[in-house]
């Protein structure tokens, strides 16, 4: 039984890694090919240093996931205090429906959605090109809001309410009792819903592409339109490297996480 | 104090239920609104009625997307099961390694799939090396389907797994304690108490595979076209709003239609994520 569940593991990880280990290894391939490996070379990474509108588009994305995810955890973190403090009744439970619409609804769909609504403004407005880094900024912070929330609500409800009450019995104004006190306790959800959105906004094809224009080109749109015709290697070699950086990272984190807690462990 | 943190509370809410009204609510409107009117912008029921034409890409969504879930299912309940089974630090090592191919662009990948599946791909020269006739897969149904499990594969595992990994053990003792063999005590104790995990998970499969639209352009070749790939051509090619809105009302409620019927199964009717 061992030996099966070991087996099966390790068919449904080639599964999973199959496709990347084909894209890790024809990024070194000295031809155009995706599909013969003529030799070792690294010219499909010179040749992404050397172009700058994949490196702008790169850029673009980076800002556009900074400004979202951080604006969409701003936003979220004031619903949820808020949210949390509702009485429970019509406002809330509408609320609380409305959240969940982003998440239900199929991306395409609310990537349309959106479209139709800044289609429809451009028209009345007469502008011309309404699609932009302005209605991308909307959709990602949009789609961010949910999961922000989602995040920040569960650690407002474990924290203890008397603790901010007693800040203010201390001679704390309200908000800075906020300030002071619940939001150094939601700090972890916080940090994770703005994880959360940022990679969310970093990934996000479907939604971009139906509410971005020709002026502000992300990452996942520069690809979409290359893989009409014929993907160059240099993409490949793109996306190693994005892949061995989060790799990177996420051994880091838990090395971290694994010293801390050992730390932990240590002072009991 | 009370009034004046209620008040607080009001005040903290508002933006976002106003960044709500209008960017998701208002959005939804416009898709009906769309729907039912001419490019002109005159009421007309032309887009529903030409909605029937569409009818078999509908049901071939449904079809492939019920397959792909089902498949990924089959997949990933024993995959969740034994990650379960696993030590604290290996669990998160594993969990890890399932999460981290969804952080790479998922445009890439299925097109990475195409270089294996080709007829003069990776799997095909590797079985005319040994002597084996090549076979054909890509630009079949059975790509789509294959793309549509790889890509969704991480959101079957992730949710069944997070419930098994804080399942009540003592129960399944319980359940062995009384005579159950290895397969009822999966049926009746460990299949039961998942189900949350279960039907989180179908949905976070379900709803993305009837609504693709790149996966069955790439390893379909266009032969295969689903309900997506009809909806972004309105949008992006033959720029038919009305239509697209109309198709795209039709797949959102048939969306409701099946989560409503999927949380009948689950006692809290919550999703857990």
């Amino acid at each position: 039984m061992k030996t099966l569940s070991r087996i099966y593991t390790a068919l449904v990880f080639m599964f999973l890694y199959a496709p990347i280990a084909v894209l890790l290894l024809y990024s070194f391939n000295s031809s155009t090919s995706t599909i013969v490996f003529n030799g070792f070379s690294l010219q499909w990474y010179k040749t992404l240093f050397a172009d700058g509108s994949t490196l702008h588009a790169l850029y673009n994305t980076l800002l556009l996931a900074v400004c979202s995810s951080v604006i969409a955890t701003v936003l979220g973190t004031a619903a949820s205090v808020g949210i949390e403090k509702l009485r429970k009744g019509a406002l809330r439970s509408a609320i609380t429906a409305t959240t969940n619409i982003p998440m239900m609804n199929p991306e395409i769909v609310t990537g349309v959605s959106m479209m139709l609504l800044f289609v429809f403004i451009g028209r009345i407005l007469r502008i011309n090109a309404v699609l932009g880094f302005g209605t991308m900024l909307i959709a990602h912070i949009t789609f961010n809001l949910p999961y922000v929330i989602l995040t920040v609500l569960p650690k407002l409800r474990q924290t203890d309410k008397n603790l901010a009450e007693a800040a203010m019995d201390l001679g704390c104004k309200p908000g800075s009792a906020f300030f002071k006190v619940v939001l150094p306790a939601i700090s972890p959800g916080i940090i994770t819903g703005l994880i959360m959105a940022f990679t969310l906004s970093l990934d996000d094809f479907i939604i971009s592409y139906f509410t971005s224009g020709p002026g502000f080109q992300t990452l996942p749109i520069v690809i979409f339109s290359m893989t009409k015709k014929r993907v160059k290697p240099d993409m490949y070699a793109l996306s190693a490297i994005i892949f061995v950086s989060i790799l990177i990272l996420l051994i880091l984190y838990n090395i971290a996480q694994v010293k801390s807690e050992e730390k932990s462990r240590k002072r009991h | 104090m009370n009034r004046r943190s209620s008040l607080n509370s009001k005040l903290t809410v508002s933006p976002y239920i106003i960044w709500a009204a209008l960017f998701i609510i208002a959005p939804l409107f416009f898709v009906v609104y769309y729907s039912f009117t001419t490019s002109a912008g005159d009421f007309t029921l032309e887009n529903v009625q030409a909605l029937s034409k569409y009818l078999p890409t509908f049901l071939r969504s449904i079809w492939f997307g019920i397959e792909a879930t089902l498949i990924c299912l089959i997949i990933a309940f024993p995959t969740a099961y034994i990650i379960a089974q696993k030590t604290d630090k290996i669990q998160r090592t594993m969990v890890m390694l399932v999460m981290l191919p969804m952080w790479m662009s998922f445009l890439i990948r299925t097109y990475s799939w195409m270089a294996i599946l080709q007829d003069t791909g990776i799997i095909n020269t590797f079985l005319t090396k040994l002597g084996i006739h090549p076979v054909h897969m890509i630009n079949t149904g059975g790509a789509v389907i294959l793309g549509m499990v790889y890509n969704f594969l991480p959101y079957m595992i992730l949710p069944i797994y997070s419930v098994m990994a804080k399942l009540d053990y003592s129960m399944v003792e319980a359940c062995q304690d009384l005579g159950g063999n290895r397969l009822t005590v999966i049926r009746k104790c460990i299949i039961p108490l998942s189900l949350p995990g279960i039907v989180s998970g179908v949905t976070m499969v379900f709803v993305p595979s009837v609504s693709t639209f790149y996966i069955s352009q790439k390893l379909g070749g266009g032969s295969f076209d689903l309900i997506g790939d009809v909806i972004e051509r309105q949008f992006q090619q033959s720029y038919n709003y009305n239509l697209g809105a109309a198709l795209s009302l039709v797949l959102m409620i048939l969306i409701l239609i099946s989560m409503a019927f999927m949380n009948k199964f689950s006692d809290e009717g919550e999703i857990v994520i």
